[in-house]
């Protein structure tokens, strides 16, 4: 079965039919592919953490319909026999080791597989086996979460969301809070479980270095609606836009953006990542070096 | 669930009621909560009922959010109302099962008792809508100053409400957010037999826990990191302001009384 994610026009309202009710999404339309590397941007405020709570049906759309794989989400959709859908699509939280509780790693990594039916034994094997994709070694299995390190404590928390092994993954800044080489570790450990094996990733981000290293198609959110979506590369070209809703390039971007309008060349490819921006540097360091001589 | 919680909530406004003195609202809602028990007959709920109607209309609040206050509690109301109807013996009996007695007395006591509730809740829910909760709690300082001569920590005490009435809302956002972590992890809250329901509330208890006490701890250091050391000679940003409407409230409350010690039998 194919494990697409489509929305149709969307919308979301908070605390409907009150007075305090607010609008969080509306009119949307967007479709992750199975497969697919989605990144979603948008700045504070402009729906995204709403949005991701409808991937796996934490909250139910007010209008129009979510399509989880074969399951449609409406308003009308009952909370039970929801559990297979949260199985299949798994949600990192911002700041994930706050829902660390159980007594060792090993027990609370377990946790998911055991509420989707596995056993003591399995859910103990599967401890055993995330341990190291996260970075960390056996030694831990019996550590109590809260003697961990904050880094520590998020790498057992994105342990136990990849133990109930999902088909979709859903990021929401997992990084955020974390030095550099954790970050990098974390992200790259991410992008080989999706390309290995095929996980469908949707990143919630601030951070454009991430989807332009990253992500192979992006949705740009805006006071609850989509802008734009489409091919990262194709986005970041027009950096002026992207800063009058309150977002950035990626640092390559920003670089080559500036040799552009400093040394008025102009770049065959708009480089996204610091290997193509060296790539693409070579011809115009070339001409500089001819023009010296 | 947690959209709908009423009780704390304030309104933000100007109306005659949200202008009044904190110190008078909290003083005028104790007071009217205890002279309700002085009612026995028509008359005076009719009184005590027209009192807080005029009250509620004078705060410019929509009807509706008092009649939702009501809501939480409606199964307590009623369950009290049930007993007073079932075992209230008296003259005129219309039905009697055993010990289960249905007298006219029985039934009026009933309506007494359901109107007594609704109007407790409706002045104390006026008290907290029109009120912001640090008003309230400086005028709860304010009033609890002569104890300050027994050695009670009033600032301290005043300090602790105000610290808990802040993180309410702080801590219920935290409740949703390790629910929905949990739920994502296949827990189903509210669902299944009562020893399953339990079970699903730990893996939501013991990272609430954890999380209030590292926030404590923060926020204690955030407190003393801009010099923060307790009531002595601390002066208040919002000083509380007496005025004649304030003393015109009281006089009010006391016309209130009179009339129910007149009308009573």
């Amino acid at each position: 079965m194919v494990m697409d994610i489509v929305f149709d026009k969307v919308g979301y309202t908070y605390q409907k039919g009150t007075p305090f009710q607010s609008r969080a999404l509306y009119d949307i339309d967007l479709m992750i592919k199975e497969g697919s590397y989605t990144a979603i941007v948008g700045h504070t405020g402009s729906g995204k953490s709403t949005l991701l709570q409808h991937l796996n049906a934490l909250r139910k759309p007010t209008e129009g319909t979510v399509t989880i794989g074969d399951r449609v989400i409406t308003s009308e959709t009952e909370n039970k026999n929801l559990k297979g859908l949260r199985k299949k699509v798994g949600i990192v939280f911002q700041f994930p080791e706050s829902q660390l509780f159980d007594e060792t790693v090993a027990k609370d990594i377990a946790f998911g597989p055991k509420n989707f039916g596995a056993s003591e034994e399995e859910g103990r094997e599967i401890a055993e086996r995330m341990l190291p994709l996260v970075g960390l070694d056996e030694s831990f299995l019996e550590t109590s979460p809260f003697d961990l390190s904050g880094g520590q404590m998020r790498r057992v928390a994105i342990a136990g969301v990849l133990a109930m092994k999902p088909d979709v993954l859903v990021l929401d800044e997992p990084t955020a809070g974390l030095d550099p080489k954790g970050r990098r570790e974390i992200m790259d450990m991410f992008y080989r479980l999706h390309k290995e094996q095929g996980l469908t990733i949707v990143l919630v981000t601030h951070q454009m270095d991430d989807v332009a290293y990253y992500a192979d198609h992006m949705i740009v959110l805006e006071k609850g609606t989509v802008m734009k979506e489409g091919d990262p590369r194709e986005i970041f070209r027009d950096a002026d836009w992207l800063k009058s809703k309150q977002l950035g390039v990626p640092s390559a971007v920003e670089f080559a953006n500036q040799i552009q309008k400093q040394f008025g060349w102009s770049f065959s490819t708009l480089p996204l990542t610091t290997d193509e921006l060296a790539r693409e540097m070579k011809p115009f360091l070339l001409q500089k070096e001819a023009e010296r001589q | 669930m947690m959209d709908k919680l009423i009780f704390g909530r304030y309104i933000p406004g100007d109306s005659f009621v949200h202008r009044l003195d904190p110190r008078a609202k909290l003083l005028g809602a104790i007071f009217y909560i205890v002279i309700i028990f002085l009612a026995n007959n028509w008359a005076t709920y009719a009184v005590l009922a027209l009192f807080a109607f005029t009250a509620i209309y004078l705060s410019g609040i929509n009807r509706r959010f008092f009649f939702n206050g009501i809501r939480p509690l409606i199964w307590l109301i009623l369950f009290t109302v049930v007993l007073q109807v079932l075992f209230t013996s008296g003259e005129t009996v219309y039905l009697s099962l055993g010990p289960i007695v249905i007298s006219q007395e029985g039934i009026i006591n009933g309506i007494f008792i359901f109107v007594r509730f609704v109007l407790i809740i409706f002045m104390s829910t006026l008290l907290t809508l029109t009120t912001m909760p640090l008003s309230l709690t400086d005028a709860i300082e304010y009033l609890l100053r002569p104890f300050k001569l027994v050695k009670l920590p009033v600032h301290e005490i005043a300090l602790m409400l105000s610290i808990a009435l802040r993180f309410v809302p702080t801590l219920m956002d935290e409740t949703e957010k390790i629910m929905n972590a949990q739920r994502a992890r296949g827990v189903d809250f509210g669902e299944g037999s009562v020893f399953q329901q339990m079970k699903a509330i730990v893996p939501l208890l013991i990272p609430l826990f954890v999380s209030s006490f590292n926030r404590a701890e923060e926020l204690a250091t955030a407190m003393e990191a801009r010099g923060y050391q307790g009531g002595e000679g601390r002066s208040k940003y919002r000083v509380l302001h007496w005025g004649r409407n304030d003393t015109l409230v009281m006089v009010a409350f006391a016309v209130l009384a009179a009339a129910l010690f007149f009308l009573r039998t």
